[in-house]
């Protein structure tokens, strides 16, 4: 952890009431200060305890608090750094090492979770006996979606009318094996509005997984790796769907700062957020008439972690018939935060049901977000809670204006 | 076993949830400071409490032990108040954050101490309500912190401080009694002691606080100014033709430029100076004092009116945000809190630049203008070896300056540990053992967070060092010694 970053704190506490843990639980060491202190503690000479490294765990990572930091302390570095360093010294109890191998072994190669696509019925009905074997594989199970048929897509969809960019297209690990039809409306979209999209096969994950839990070198050779994808692919911008992969990718030049000829091809490759891109484009197509009300939650990988807020909602309420209904305390993580559902399951449940609630509240009949993991973290929240709402990425939802159908 | 070890014991009797007693040493000394982090201290023990029952209890056992108790809110009090002790219990409220009653028609909330100071407005914005102090750190500051200190904030010029919006408190007593302290109360005004008590009085359980109703018109003014000397003027001319803004508050160019760096708040380039004017009140009146406000600011270069709320909050933005934000022009710093009288603003302010000069120590100037409560942020570089010292010696010279004209040596941060040294420089021993006095009525122990507020640490019936015999109070049949 680097010192200087851990001075820029000043301790004023600003970054509290947007913390999840903290919200949670009110006390200081589940706190981004309290947080920060602690790695100060470690850079003075403590060794990392199994009570600080669990504080450090509990931290879904969602940087409400960088958003909210008037210093300008970047949390995010911070705690890369930190779990960095928790997973060379710290030594994790046996049943914990197996289901953290487990998922590290699992979810960032798409291959591998193709293979547990016809097991994903069976682990439903096997949930209550995986919760007892441990609460991360029934989390787990309980969060499998309902998979539809597989979408092969093309390696390159021709944009529709003149061509005003080539992009390039993340497909991502659970994002693509799991939710193929989120991809598939991000490619229409994008051709619709007159994008000429490459799709490079075999695309792996892009790292996000493992940089956010501190398994750096896996993270760098992902990276490597999906750069050189792209770069053989031939594009200088990539469009992303998936807010942890967005934000990851944004950062592989500090990522990769140690090589710096990886570096250079990292920054030469620009990264942006699919709402970002179709904002900066304008619209091009038209937009056919969606009579509904959807609410808006604010991935945190995009909101605070990207900045990006005002685009989506903008892309939105451009949608003739819509209207966008915002989620009170939108700032407040949902409690999926990429694998942090696995991990800690009853923090992210205490946080599924506050947000489920406050969704609940707009009296919206679609949720909209950024980010597959948050939609289905929310809707079976929601389901616990009795209700029900149907969920829908953005790119679903514009697909579904652009080509005149309903969502 | 010490004292601290035996009471550690026996408070598992009383508070036996699960993580609410911390022990572990690393969790601990999460909590060893509040938001002034030059003074830390390793509390002995932190209870994360849960109710009035419970503080009373664990005070009850600090009485049997003669263990010191310190309570916290959100730990975000600048002038160290919830220092904890090293041989003490720190009991911390925030958990305990229920708003447990809210009573429109007679404009009243019941809230537990842990509640933020903005949540209680949230809870009753959309009724048309609002709690009126507003310190800089309302969103997470807590309300029985704001009840220790008497916190204030930009508001208070013309709605007044904590204690102005407070109607009850119900409060464990230094020696573990629990009893409500209500405004209406005849005989002596027990609440108006408390509150502002800095912890010493005993711990707020729950508070009732007064809401106001949300003003029919608000109107934001951002005026930009080539000189600090020039919004001074401004700010004179405004009180002196009887407007009473809802705020009125100075940054310096210095200020100005950490609030660009950390929120990019889009102020006037160029200003020397910014006055922030919040007027309020019926729309006919806010009005007619917008167009006096035009006429008095005749020598800004720039007026900015907010459209709406959006607006408002960007150029509240910066002001809110200055105190953290000079991290980023400044490896570190003190914020300093004093108060002069409003018509010495610019004299005072030409001899902190000053005493700027002789130290090579700059300071940023923050200012609710209005009431002349001055924040001056001392800036240094805490690698540079001597530079702390200095700082130190400016940020101590600026309260000297404060008390020579005739002001305070805090507006509304509180004394806490940071400043008992100055009580001295503005009170003699006389005003000080009086004070006392009133202590030790409340805690003739000396175990509600000790160490604070007063210079020495003096047991209550103890006499001062200059002084050896009766007290002149008690001599004279106006005070007894309990």
């Amino acid at each position: 952890m680097d010192p200087k970053l851990i001075k820029d704190c000043v301790h004023c506490g600003f970054c509290l009431p947007t913390c999840p843990t903290y919200v949670l639980w009110g006390e200081e060491m589940d706190s981004p200060r309290g947080r920060i202190h602690l790695m100060k503690q470690h850079t003075d000479g403590t060794p990392v305890t199994p009570e600080m490294a669990g504080h450090f765990d509990a931290c879904l990572g969602c940087m409400a608090c960088v958003t909210a930091c008037p210093s300008g302390v970047k949390y995010d570095r911070l705690i890369e750094q930190t779990r960095a360093e928790v997973e060379r010294v710290h030594v994790r109890d046996p049943q914990e090492r197996a289901v953290r191998g487990l998922v590290f072994s699992l979810f960032p190669y798409p291959r591998r979770l193709r293979l547990l696509r016809p097991g994903i019925g069976l682990a439903e009905r096997m949930a209550p006996f995986l919760e007892r074997v441990h609460p991360s594989l029934g989390a787990m199970a309980a969060l499998a979606p309902r998979v539809t048929r597989r979408q092969r897509l093309p390696r390159r969809v021709r944009a529709r009318g003149p061509r005003r960019a080539v992009v390039g297209m993340l497909t991502g690990c659970v994002q693509g094996e799991f939710f193929p039809q989120v991809n598939a409306a991000t490619a229409r979209v994008l051709a619709l509005e007159g994008c000429e999209v490459v799709i490079p096969p075999g695309q792996g994950c892009c790292g996000a997984l493992s940089v956010h839990s501190g398994h750096e070198d896996q993270a760098r050779r992902f990276a490597r790796r999906t750069i050189r994808t792209f770069e053989r692919a031939g594009v200088t911008t990539v469009v992303v769907n998936a807010a942890g992969c967005g934000s990851s990718m944004k950062e592989y030049g500090e990522l990769l700062a140690g090589q710096p000829e990886w570096a250079a091809r990292a920054r030469a490759i620009r990264t942006v957020d699919l709402a970002e891109w179709l904002a900066e484009l304008g619209p091009a197509a038209t937009r056919h008439p969606l009579p509904l009300t959807i609410a808006y939650h604010d991935a945190c990988h995009l909101a605070h972690a990207q900045g990006i807020r005002a685009q989506p909602r903008a892309l939105l309420s451009a949608i003739p018939g819509l209207s966008v209904r915002e989620v009170p305390d939108s700032a407040i993580c949902c409690g999926s935060a990429g694998t942090y559902n696995i991990f800690q399951p009853e923090a992210a449940r205490d946080l599924g049901d506050r947000k489920a609630k406050s969704v609940a509240s707009t009296g919206a009949e679609v949720l909209v977000s950024a980010n597959p993991g948050c939609t289905m973290q929310i809707a079976s929240a929601m389901g616990r809670a009795g209700g029900s709402i149907r969920v829908a990425h953005t790119a679903e939802v514009l697909d579904a204006s652009l080509r005149g159908v309903p969502l | 076993m010490t004292p601290l070890a035996e009471f550690i014991t026996a408070l598992h009797g009383v508070a036996s949830g699960e993580g609410e007693v911390i022990t572990d040493p690393v969790r601990l000394r999460t909590y060893e400071c509040d938001g002034l982090t030059y003074h830390r201290a390793t509390p002995g023990v932190v209870v994360l409490a849960e109710s009035a029952t419970q503080i009373a209890a664990i005070v009850k056992l600090c009485n049997r032990y003669g263990v010191p108790f310190v309570a916290r809110g959100s730990g975000t009090g600048l002038s160290g108040g919830a220092l904890p002790r090293t041989d003490g219990v720190l009991i911390v409220t925030s958990k305990m954050r229920r708003v447990l009653e809210i009573d429109l028609p007679n404009r009243r909330a019941v809230v537990e101490p842990g509640v933020t100071n903005l949540a209680i407005t949230e809870a009753v914005r959309e009724q048309g309500y609002y709690y009126a102090p507003d310190p800089s750190s309302q969103q997470i500051c807590s309300i029985g912190g704001n009840v220790a200190e008497n916190s204030g904030g930009a508001h208070c010029l013309k709605y007044g401080f904590t204690v102005n919006h407070v109607e009850a408190c119900e409060i464990v007593t230094p020696d573990g009694d629990i009893v409500v302290l209500d405004r209406m109360d005849p005989g002596y005004d027990l609440l108006g002691a408390f509150v502002g008590s800095e912890g010493t009085l005993g711990v707020a359980t729950k508070v009732t606080v007064r809401l106001s109703r949300t003003p029919e018109a608000v109107t934001t003014v951002l005026a930009a100014f080539a000189s600090i000397e020039q919004g001074g003027q401004a700010v004179s001319a405004i009180i002196g033709a009887g407007i009473v803004p809802a705020a009125i508050e100075m940054m310096d160019a210095l200020s100005i430029e950490a609030a660009e760096a950390a929120v990019a708040c889009a102020y006037p380039e160029g200003a020397g100076a910014v006055l922030i004017v919040e007027l309020d009140g019926p729309a006919e009146a806010v009005e007619r004092q917008f167009a006096q406000l035009t006429e008095i600011c005749a020598q800004a270069f720039e007026l900015r009116v907010a459209a709406d709320p959006a607006e408002r909050a960007a150029i509240w933005k910066g002001r809110k945000s200055a105190f953290a934000a000079v991290g980023r022009i400044s490896p570190a710093y003190i914020v300093q809190d004093g108060v002069v009288p409003r018509t010495s603003l610019p004299s005072v302010l030409a001899s902190i630049d000053r005493l700027s000069a002789e130290y090579g120590i700059k300071v940023a100037n923050v200012f609710h203008a209005g009431d002349g409560n001055l924040h001056p942020l001392v800036l240094f570089d805490d690698a540079e070896p001597g530079a702390g010292e200095r700082a130190e010696t400016v940020s101590g010279k600026i309260l000297d300056l404060c008390i020579e004209n005739g002001g305070s040596i805090t507006g509304e941060h509180g004394v806490g540990v940071d400043k008992s040294r100055y009580m001295p420089r503005m009170f003699s021993d006389d005003d000080l053992d009086t004070m006392q006095l009133v202590r030790c009525a409340f805690d003739p122990r000396n175990l509600s967070n000790p160490g604070k507020v007063f210079p020495t640490p003096r047991l209550c019936g103890e006499v001062p060092g200059v002084r050896k015999g009766v007290h002149p109070l008690v001599e004279s049949g106006k005070a007894e010694q309990f």
